[in-house]
C-alpha cells in the first residue's frame, strides 16, 4: 500500500472538509432562508459539480489558477510559486468539486426545522446569529455532520480533478486514487487491490455513519 | 399603554385583512373562524408578517408604519407571542426554554426570574425536562411562562388553549389572569371558542373575512349578536331567514315572517336596513307544549310537528317543522312527560326577547 498517498489523501480530505464546513454553513443558510427570486441560479451553481465531468471542472480550475490568471498571479506574487500542481491548488479544486456535498445535506436539515421555532426565537429577542447558534445548528447537527463526512469521503475518492489540477507528484499531489491508477498502469495489481479495498471499506463506513445519522427524525420534528 | 393597530394586507385573491382598533391594557379577544385573518393580524403586530399598509404602535413607540417605512425587527418589538403549536425548542429543557428570552439579564437574576414564574405556573418540578417529556397542559404553561417572563409590553396569544381539556383550560386561564393582573399590558387573545371568550375577555372583536364585524363586551356581542355569523359562533342553533313585515316603534318591537311559512314572530325592534333579516334563537330558549297554551306572557306561540328526535346525553334535540325546521332542546324527562315522538303536533313558545334579529349577511 502507498502510505504516502494515503496520508496525503487524508490530509487533503480533512482540510477540504474543514474549509467547506466554514464556507458551506453560510451558503446553506442563505440557500434555505433567502427569498431572492434568482436563488435557483445559485442552487444550480452549487449543484454543478454533481453533473459536470471532473475533467471539465479540473480544466477550468487549472485555467483559473494558472500562471496567467489573476488568481494565479496574485498567489505567485504572495507566495513566490504558482498554484497549479501544488497541494494548495488541489485544496481549492477539491473545495469546488465537493461543494454540493458540503452544502446540500445542510440545506436539507435546515429546511426541516419548524419555522415557528425561528419565529419564536426572534420574538424572544434573539439575533439571527444567536438563533443559528442556539436553535438551527443544534437541530440540524446531523445534516452538518453528514455534510462534513460526505465531503471527506468524496474528496478522498476524487480522481479526475486531481489529475487535471494536481498531476502526480508523490507527497504533494499524488492521492490514493492516482496511486491506484498508477499501480494498475504499471501492472502492480496487488498494491492496487490493497489500496482499492482500503478506500472501499472507508467509503462504506463513512456513508453508513451518514445514513445512521439521517434516520433520526425526531431531532427536528416540531412539538405541539 | 395602548396598542394601536391599523393593518391592511391582502391574504389571498378572495379577501383582504383590513382592521383598525386600539387595545387598552387587559384582554381583548379576537374571535373568528379559521381563515378569518386572526393569525395574520397577530403576526403583523409581532413583525412576523409585513402588512401592505398600516401602522402598529405601543403608546408612542411606533413598531410599523408603511408611510414612514418604519418596521422594527420582531426581536426588538418587546412583544410576547404564544404560538398555537407553542413552538417550544425541543432540544432545550423547560428552564432553558423559559430563560431563552432573558439572554441579556445577568445569570443570577435570570435564574431567579425563571424560578419565580415557574412556581407561579406550577411547573417548577419539571424545569429539567425537555418539552417531549411533559404533558400537553404542562407544555402550554412552559410556553406561557417563556413569553411572560420577558415582561413584554404586549402579549399575543394564538389559540393557546385550544388543544386542552376544559378543566386544564380553566386553571391556566386563572394563572394567566393572575400574572397579567399585576401588569397593565394589552393582551390580544385569538380564539374560536365561545367558552374562552366569556372566561377571559373584557372585550371581544369578531373578525370575519378580514374585517371586524362586531366589537364590544363578550356579553353584548355574544348575547345580542348583530350579525348572523356572530350568532352562529355564539351558539345560536337557529338562524331563520325572515322578512320584516311590520315595525312598531312605540312598543319597541317588530314582526318578522319566517321565509317560506306563514309564521310571524314578534322580535325586539332592531335597527337593520331593508326587510331581509335572520332571527337567531337558542334551541334552549324555546318551550314546548303538547297543547295550545293559554294565559302566557310569551308573544310567540307557533304550531308545528316533530320531524326528528335524537338524544345526546342529557339533551333531547327535537327538529320541529313549522314550515321551516326549528331546533329545540328539552330534557329527557320533559320529553317523556310530553310524549314527544316523530309526527306528534306541538306548540313552540318563544319570548319576544329570545328572538334576536340579526343582519342577514
Amino acid at each position: 500500500m502507498d502510505w504516502v498517498a494515503i496520508a496525503l489523501s487524508l490530509r487533503l480530505a480533512a482540510v477540504v472538509s474543514l474549509v467547506l464546513l466554514v464556507v458551506g454553513l453560510p451558503i446553506a443558510y442563505w440557500l434555505t432562508f433567502s427569498r431572492w427570486r434568482w436563488k435557483f441560479l445559485v442552487e444550480s451553481i452549487v449543484a454543478l459539480p454533481l453533473v459536470l465531468p471532473p475533467t471539465v471542472l479540473g480544466f477550468y480550475v487549472l485555467v483559473a489558477l494558472g500562471a496567467r490568471s489573476p488568481i494565479g498571479r496574485a498567489w505567485a506574487a504572495w507566495t513566490g510559486h504558482g498554484l497549479a500542481f501544488t497541494f494548495e491548488g488541489l485544496v481549492i479544486a477539491s473545495i469546488l468539486y465537493s461543494l454540493p456535498f458540503g452544502v446540500q445535506p445542510m440545506v436539507a436539515s435546515f429546511t426541516q426545522i419548524d419555522r415557528s421555532l425561528l419565529d419564536a426565537s426572534a420574538i424572544l429577542g434573539a439575533s439571527r446569529l444567536r438563533t443559528f447558534r442556539r436553535i438551527i445548528a443544534p437541530l440540524a447537527i446531523e445534516g452538518i455532520i453528514a455534510a462534513a463526512v460526505l465531503t471527506f469521503a468524496h474528496t478522498l475518492g476524487e480522481f479526475g480533478v486531481v489529475l487535471m489540477v494536481g498531476g502526480n507528484l508523490p507527497g504533494v499531489t499524488r492521492t490514493v486514487s492516482i496511486a491506484i491508477y498508477d499501480d494498475v498502469q504499471s501492472l502492480n495489481f496487488a498494491a492496487a487491490q490493497q489500496t482499492a479495498l482500503a478506500l472501499l471499506l472507508f467509503s462504506f463506513s463513512a456513508l453508513s455513519v451518514v445514513y445512521a445519522l439521517m434516520r433520526r427524525p425526531w431531532a427536528v420534528a416540531p412539538l405541539s | 399603554m395602548t396598542l394601536s393597530v391599523q393593518v391592511r394586507t391582502r391574504l389571498s385573491s378572495q379577501f383582504v385583512l383590513d382592521v383598525a382598533f386600539d387595545a387598552s391594557p387587559g384582554v381583548t379577544i379576537v374571535f373568528g373562524e379559521s381563515g378569518s385573518g386572526k393569525t395574520t393580524l397577530l403576526r403583523s403586530v409581532a413583525g412576523l408578517a409585513r402588512p401592505d399598509e398600516g401602522r402598529v404602535a405601543i403608546g408612542d413607540r411606533v413598531l410599523f408604519d408603511s408611510r414612514t417605512a418604519v418596521s422594527v425587527e420582531p426581536s426588538r418589538r418587546s412583544v410576547g407571542f404564544v404560538f398555537q403549536h407553542l413552538a417550544l425548542f425541543p432540544h432545550l429543557s423547560a428552564a432553558e426554554n423559559i430563560a431563552y428570552g432573558l439572554a441579556t439579564v445577568p445569570a443570577g437574576d435570570r435564574r431567579l426570574r425563571v424560578a419565580r414564574i415557574a412556581t407561579s405556573f406550577g411547573i417548577h418540578h419539571l424545569l429539567d425536562r425537555t418539552p417531549g417529556e411533559i404533558s400537553g397542559g404542562e407544555r402550554q404553561r412552559v410556553g406561557l411562562a417563556r413569553s411572560l417572563v420577558t415582561d413584554p409590553e404586549v402579549l399575543l396569544l394564538d389559540e393557546p388553549l385550544s388543544a386542552l381539556d376544559h378543566a386544564t383550560q380553566s386553571r391556566i386561564i386563572a394563572d394567566v389572569r393572575r400574572w397579567t393582573a399585576a401588569r397593565a399590558i394589552p393582551i390580544l387573545y385569538v380564539t374560536h371558542s365561545q367558552r374562552e371568550v366569556f372566561a377571559l375577555g373584557e372585550r371581544v372583536l369578531v373578525l370575519q373575512e378580514g374585517r371586524i364585524v362586531a366589537d364590544g363586551t363578550p356579553h353584548a356581542v355574544m348575547e345580542s349578536p348583530s350579525h348572523a355569523l356572530v350568532a352562529q359562533l355564539a351558539g345560536f342553533e337557529n338562524l331563520l331567514d325572515a322578512a320584516i313585515i311590520e315595525r312598531r316603534p312605540a312598543a319597541g318591537v317588530m314582526v318578522a315572517r319566517l321565509s317560506g311559512t306563514t309564521v310571524d314572530l314578534e322580535t325586539p325592534l332592531a335597527d337593520l336596513d331593508g326587510r331581509a333579516v335572520r332571527i337567531a334563537i337558542r334551541a334552549g330558549d324555546i318551550l314546548v307544549a303538547s297543547e295550545h297554551p293559554h294565559g302566557l306572557s310569551a308573544r310567540n306561540i307557533v304550531r308545528g310537528t316533530i320531524a326528528a328526535l335524537s338524544r345526546e346525553g342529557a339533551v333531547v334535540r327535537a327538529a320541529v317543522d313549522v314550515g321551516t325546521i326549528v331546533e329545540v332542546h328539552v330534557t329527557p324527562a320533559s320529553s317523556d312527560e310530553l310524549g314527544l315522538r316523530v309526527g306528534v303536533p306541538v306548540w313552540l313558545v318563544v319570548k319576544t326577547h329570545s328572538c334576536r334579529p340579526v343582519a342577514a349577511l
